[in-house]
């Protein structure tokens, strides 16, 4: 028996399922747990996953230390459009921000192309007089004046939230925060987000969507979090409830409910924090984190144990996922690139005769062919049966029942038929496609990030990656995979692992040869300042550790290069070491430095974050056994395409030092993991599988 | 198809995804704003014989089928037996490579198991080659600057360092050409290590079969779209503003079963400016507009590209010759899908667009000599602003959106911080868009001065100042541009240098773009949102559309 005092629970609400999970004090799961979403009250849904865990594992509410949550509630507030009735206040004359943005289609040969929905039409688009220059000097005082019609015009739109993003207020906030002084004594009700507080960062329109989504989803938001807090604590949950956010950080309630727009796409990023931290416990300095679930899959790249962090990413992308149709969003996020390809993508044959698959996704409703709910449109996991790399009595801890002939019947229909093919084929080639897909997002991924795929080790998890890793991997180059234990519901054990944090990107304009050295100490002073108060309000106690990082360019390019600062202020004597860092990392992702140009720097990120729990150490496995199957099955080798019996064996009774041969399936209540006939897997001591390609072995 | 067939399909899928990645890297390590903000490159890869297989789908459609016949062009002229591992080849000839000197453009033979097997290649416009430098000015391409014949850059991995030593020396940008070329040596050989590495994991040692396929396949798939259109012949005629003149830019569209044909006879001769446009870049843009309607879903490549022939009277001005002045081609480039639109339009009624403002309005801004002469700021900030595009058959027209080219436009907040420029107003024009069931897009209307007390100057090219963008099926016609200082100011030329001085403020307006339909016809619940919104005036919506509020 697990000693459940200090036990930590972590829950996820994704769109379907909500994931919950319990670790003891060392960090040993103790329970986990899927249950569906609840989306009238998510809250009843993640109170059922709670009790749940809590039950099987014989534990009481009190006796739980640490509480994370993660929603999918902003993102999806946003998709759905179910939020609050945004007005938005800019500097006269820039009615038009939102409607101009970048002036550009993010489709070339669409004509009827149709631009993203930005919340707020033009009708409910206002502007105040008062003007900032780049540098934060005022030109033109706010026009206090016109301030009382202002706020007549917000109130008679019906604006519940409003949001203000005045001209450069990332340099000199003063404007907003007036503004929003006199607007709260005229109109107390008013929900006002500033632009400065929500991203400080120049470029007037990301900053204003930003603005935007924040107002959006804060009322809703707020009222959701206090609820759900009261419910915890009714049923006698004592410790704090702290949120992950998009940064792969937790943070307050208080802070959460101010700033709800950095919640979104906690849930993934729950992913990469798991990754990120089995590569810390394995050593794996480079690696790619592969997150297949039924509507999408999400590749991040982990190099020396930490995700890949962006500063903006796009909402509710319309157009088949292609950039710029979305709603940006200018935040501090852990990147990744997601695209259409689930479990639950639908393939079909275009005009020129090419198999499509995805981003059109059969969900969960009706699902795929085989769920036999409804779907007659075959998907990738219809094509995973037919290849028979799916036990179907086994699918889904074998709550839902298989009907391989309607995948059948699908994949003949849609695919086989139409290209001459056999089901089985057919399926073949849906797989290939779907996973080259994959591989090809993660190569372009890569290429944009300056790295490459080919040294990685894949970490593979969600629902459908430890069924496609091989082939994903195979196509990526990658010669390396492994699956964590209880890979189904990766993303809320990553949270069990994520540090108390907070960042804050600012804009502020300097060139390396004429750096105002004090000026940017004084900058990043007030930034520290700013985010302690945000960590400690989670984190009372312990040390904390602050990132300043600049990003440069050569003057003349738009891409930035991310260099981390010395933790203090800068000196003089920092200017040199600086200018040798970009170079060397510009020289190592565009192969030479060029001598002689400005190097300049808009932004400057500050990060503060508690210490993470400490790393599990993994007992030494000593000897290799060969692993036991407890069956077999007809698979179609995807290497050979031919016909071929692979073993199975049950995850739970593999052991460490266990090791096995491919074609072989490993299943497990909320996922399979493929092994391909090219590959082996072999379990360490921490109970992870690894998937070594057999060539590679042999070198 | 046979199951060999989805592996052709699945290496199909590899090369587009290669080319893709050979353009990112491309755009993030060049130094030219045009770049950055436009993706002003190409990459492709080709076959043994030269045929384009794969292009990165970029933000300009200037290098469609530039690109395509360029390599065609240096593999003729250096033969394959001579090539070695590592070699590179390079041109900027703006009759081989895309219309003006600034494109470079560059090949690479592919090696596998010792053989060429194929060739990447990509271009990107550079920023400063000498001569009169990036404007209309020059009266023919020796004023224009630097131009490098078809020649080998790289020998087996070896740069050319002399060649590199003459780029550099005429240019006012030497480190950024430096930059840009090395930028395009580093697109080049990726592409050629990713092909390399396709053919060894799918084990193939040639790519005949492959470029076969998709180069059939597209084809096939582009005449079942041309099937699709009625045969015959049909003429536009296009009225542009022009530098000293205004010009005729004519066109016939013939469609046939397996061809369609478009010539320019009839089109105005020459300018004396840099504003003529040699046929491949012309070609380019009218490829483009007609893919856009026809088979867009079909990847550019030698088969998709096939069916489509541009041709034009030697030394009209959509065919300039050697050594006509070409550096600001695009101007009347961005034009040509309008007139091919005025074609397209009777055989497709429904189907096309009206005209938009087309042209982007390009605001080239620098320091004045003087200025630097008393130790001043040197600055040089390359904005680009949008006007309207034209009505949809189905959809209103887009504001302040680019098209055909796909550039960016810049923020406010970032062109403040890097120039001393000070923009006071940037707002759609209301009643700018033209009338119509469905309406044209609106122009925007931008002021702007010097944030210093030194004059700014100002090197415009741009169009639809006197000739505004026209309605289609009884739309209206949308704002003409409009450039001035003062709101009092007199309206200025479109192509020139403007000095503006210090203290006083620029007003460009950008054109709105045409209707599509009567304005009798638009449904009253979109006037009365359009005039809620602020887009029309209470004027227009009674006037013009005869809906009282």
């Amino acid at each position: 028996m697990h000693n459940t005092n200090g036990c930590r629970i972590a829950i996820d609400i994704g769109g379907t399922f909500t994931d919950t999970v319990l670790i003891d004090a060392a960090g040993h799961s103790l329970a986990t747990t899927k249950t569906p979403t609840t989306p009238e009250n998510p809250t009843l849904g993640a109170l059922e996953g709670a009790r749940r865990v809590l039950e099987e594992a014989g534990a009481h509410w009190h006796q739980i230390g640490g509480f994370i949550h993660g929603t999918t509630l902003a993102t999806n507030a946003l998709i759905e459009r179910r939020g609050a009735k945004v007005a938005t206040v800019t500097t006269e004359g820039f009615r038009d921000i939102l409607e101009i943005a970048y002036e550009r289609r993010y489709s070339q040969y669409d004509i009827d192309l149709v631009k993203p929905d930005l919340i707020v039409p033009r009708s409910r688009a206002f502007t105040i007089g008062g003007r900032m220059d780049a540098r934060g000097r005022e030109l033109q005082p706010l026009d206090e004046a016109g301030v009382a019609a202002l706020a007549v015009a917000l109130e008679r739109c019906g604006a519940e939230a409003v949001a203000v993003c005045l001209m450069h207020a990332y340099a000199n906030p003063a404007h907003e925060i007036h503004l929003r002084e006199m607007l709260s004594a005229a109109l107390p009700r008013l929900v006002i987000s500033l632009s400065h507080e929500v991203s400080p960062e120049a470029r007037e329109f990301d900053r204003l969507c930003t603005t935007i989504a924040n107002a959006y989803v804060l009322p809703q938001m707020a009222s959701y979090l206090a609820d759900f807090q009261a419910r915890f604590t009714a049923e006698g949950l004592v410790c704090p409830i702290l949120m992950m956010t998009a940064g792969g950080g937790m943070t307050t309630l208080e802070t959460a409910a101010r700033l709800p727009i950095r919640l979104v796409e906690s849930g993934p990023a729950g992913g990469a924090i798991l990754a990120a931290r089995i590569a810390a416990e394995t050593g794996a300095q480079e690696v790619l984190s592969f997150d297949m679930g039924g509507t999408t899959a999400k590749l991040c790249l982990i190099d020396g144990f930490r995700p890949q962090t962006a500063r903006r990413f796009e909402i509710a992308r319309a157009a088949r996922f292609i950039k710029g149709s979305g709603m940006p969003v200018r935040i501090p996020v852990i990147e990744m690139i997601e695209i259409g390809a689930g479990g639950g993508s639908i393939a079909h044959v275009d005009r020129l005769g090419r198999v499509q698959v995805g981003p059109e996704s059969a969900g969960s409703e009706p699902g795929p062919a085989c769920f036999a709910k409804g779907g007659t449109k075959p998907t990738v996991t219809d094509a995973d049966v037919l290849q028979g790399l799916i036990e179907p009595a086994r699918f889904a801890e074998g709550r839902l029942r298989i009907n391989e002939a309607a995948a059948e019947a699908a994949v003949a229909h849609d695919v086989g038929a139409l290209l001459g093919l056999d089901p089985a084929a057919a399926a073949r080639g849906i797989s290939e496609i779907v996973n080259e897909n994959m591989a090809g997002a993660g190569r372009m991924h890569a290429v944009e990030s300056g790295k490459d795929l080919g040294a990685r080790l894949m970490i593979a998890f969600g629902g459908n990656g430890p069924l496609h890793a091989t082939r994903v991997a195979r196509r990526a180059q990658v010669g390396r995979i492994l699956i964590p234990r209880d890979p189904g519901v990766g993303s809320a054990v990553g949270f069990l692992f994520a540090p108390v944090s907070f960042e804050i990107v600012r804009s502020r304009y300097e060139t390396l040869d004429t750096l105002d050295i004090a000026g940017l100490n004084a900058f990043f002073e007030a930034m520290i300042d700013e985010a302690r108060m945000v960590v400690r309000a989670g984190a009372p106690e312990g040390l904390l550790t602050i990132r300043r990082q600049a990003f440069m360019r050569y003057h003349g390019q738009g891409h930035e290069i991310e260099i981390a600062l010395p933790d203090r202020p800068l000196e003089a004597a920092d200017i040199a070491d600086l200018r040798r860092a970009f170079e060397a990392e510009y020289g190592r992702q565009f192969s030479r430095a060029v001598p002689g140009m400005t190097i300049e720097i808009l932004n400057w990120a500050l990060d503060v974050s508690s210490a993470a729990p400490a790393l599990r150490q993994y007992p030494q496995v000593e000897r290799r056994q060969l692993a036991r199957p407890v069956g077999q099955r007809r698979i179609l080798c995807d290497v050979t395409g031919d016909w071929r019996v692979a073993d199975v064996f049950e995850r739970a009774a593999l052991e460490p030092s266990d090791h096995l041969s491919g074609p072989a399936l490993i299943i497990e209540p909320q996922t399979t993991t493929f092994v391909s006939a090219d590959f082996g897997a072999q379990v360490d001591g921490g109970g992870n599988i690894w998937l070594t390609r057999k060539a590679e072995d042999a070198r | 198809m046979t199951p060999t067939d989805t592996r052709l399909q699945v290496m199909w899928n590899r090369l587009l995804a290669v080319v893709e990645e050979q353009g990112q890297a491309l755009i993030r390590a060049a130094f030219s704003p045009i770049v950055r903000e436009c993706g002003d490159i190409s990459a492709g890869i080709f076959d043994l014989k030269g045929r384009m297989l794969a292009q990165a789908v970029t933000g300009t459609p200037g290098h469609i089928n530039t690109m395509a016949e360029a390599v065609k062009t240096l593999r003729g002229r250096f033969p394959i037996q001579e090539m070695k591992p590592g070699d590179i080849y390079m041109t900027n000839d703006p009759w081989i490579a895309s219309g003006h000197l600034n494109d470079f453009l560059l090949m690479m033979p592919v090696f596998y198991k010792g053989r060429v097997v194929g060739f990447t290649s990509c271009t990107s416009h550079l920023v400063d080659l000498g001569g009169q430098g990036m404007g209309p000015e020059g009266t023919d391409i020796y004023d224009e600057g630097l131009l490098i014949p078809p020649c080998r850059l790289m020998a087996a991995g070896a740069l050319n360092t002399f060649l590199m030593e003459v780029v550099k020396a005429n240019s006012r940008e030497p480190v950024a050409n430096e930059g840009d070329i090395y930028a395009l040596i580093a697109c080049c050989e990726t592409g050629a290590r990713r092909l390399a590495d396709m053919m060894a994991e799918f084990g193939i040692d040639d790519l005949d079969r492959l470029a076969d396929y998709i180069i059939d396949t597209s084809y096939r798939g582009t005449l079942e779209a041309i099937a699709e259109l009625p045969r015959g012949r049909w003429h536009a005629t296009l009225k542009v503003d022009g530098y000293e003149q205004e010009i005729e830019l004519c066109a016939a569209l013939t469609v046939s079963a397996d061809r369609v044909e478009v010539d320019f006879t009839g089109t105005s001769g020459l300018s004396r400016k840099g504003i003529n446009v040699p046929l491949n870049y012309a070609t380019a843009y009218t490829v483009f507009a007609l893919r856009c309607i026809i088979g867009p879903e079909i990847p550019n490549n030698a088969g998709s590209l096939a069916p489509f022939h541009v041709n034009g009277p030697e030394n009209c001005i959509l065919n300039a010759r050697h050594p006509a002045p070409v550096a600001m081609r695009h101007t009347l480039g961005q034009m040509t899908p309008d007139l091919i639109y005025g074609c397209l339009s009777q055989a497709l009624p429904g189907r096309v667009p009206a005209e938009g403002a087309s042209c982007m309005y390009d605001l080239p801004l620098r320091h004045t000599p003087e200025a630097v002469a008393r130790g001043g700021t040197q600055f040089a900030l390359e904005l680009v602003f949008s006007g309207g595009t034209g009505a949809r058959p189905g959809l209103d027209g887009l504001s302040a959106t680019a098209f055909p080219s796909g550039v960016w436009g810049s923020q406010v907040e970032t062109t403040e911080a890097v120039a001393p420029v000070l923009i006071t107003r940037r707002e759609l024009r209301q009643d700018s868009g033209g009338a119509g069931r469905l309406r044209g897009g609106l122009g925007q209307r931008i002021e702007m001065r010097s944030a210093t007390d030194e004059d700014v100057m100002l090197f415009l090219s741009v169009e639809r100042v006197l000739n505004p963008a026209r309605g289609r099926q009884g739309g209206g016609t949308g704002a003409a541009g409009r450039i001035r200082i003062g709101e009092d100011g007199a309206d200025l030329p479109g192509k020139g240098e403007i000095r503006v001085p210090a203290g006083e403020t620029l007003i460009f307006e950008t054109p709105g773009g045409g209707g599509y339909g009567p304005a009798g016809e638009r449904d009253r619940a979109q006037v009365l949102r359009d005039l809620a919104e602020g887009l029309i005036s209470a004027e227009a919506a009674r006037d013009i559309y005869g809906v009282e509020p």
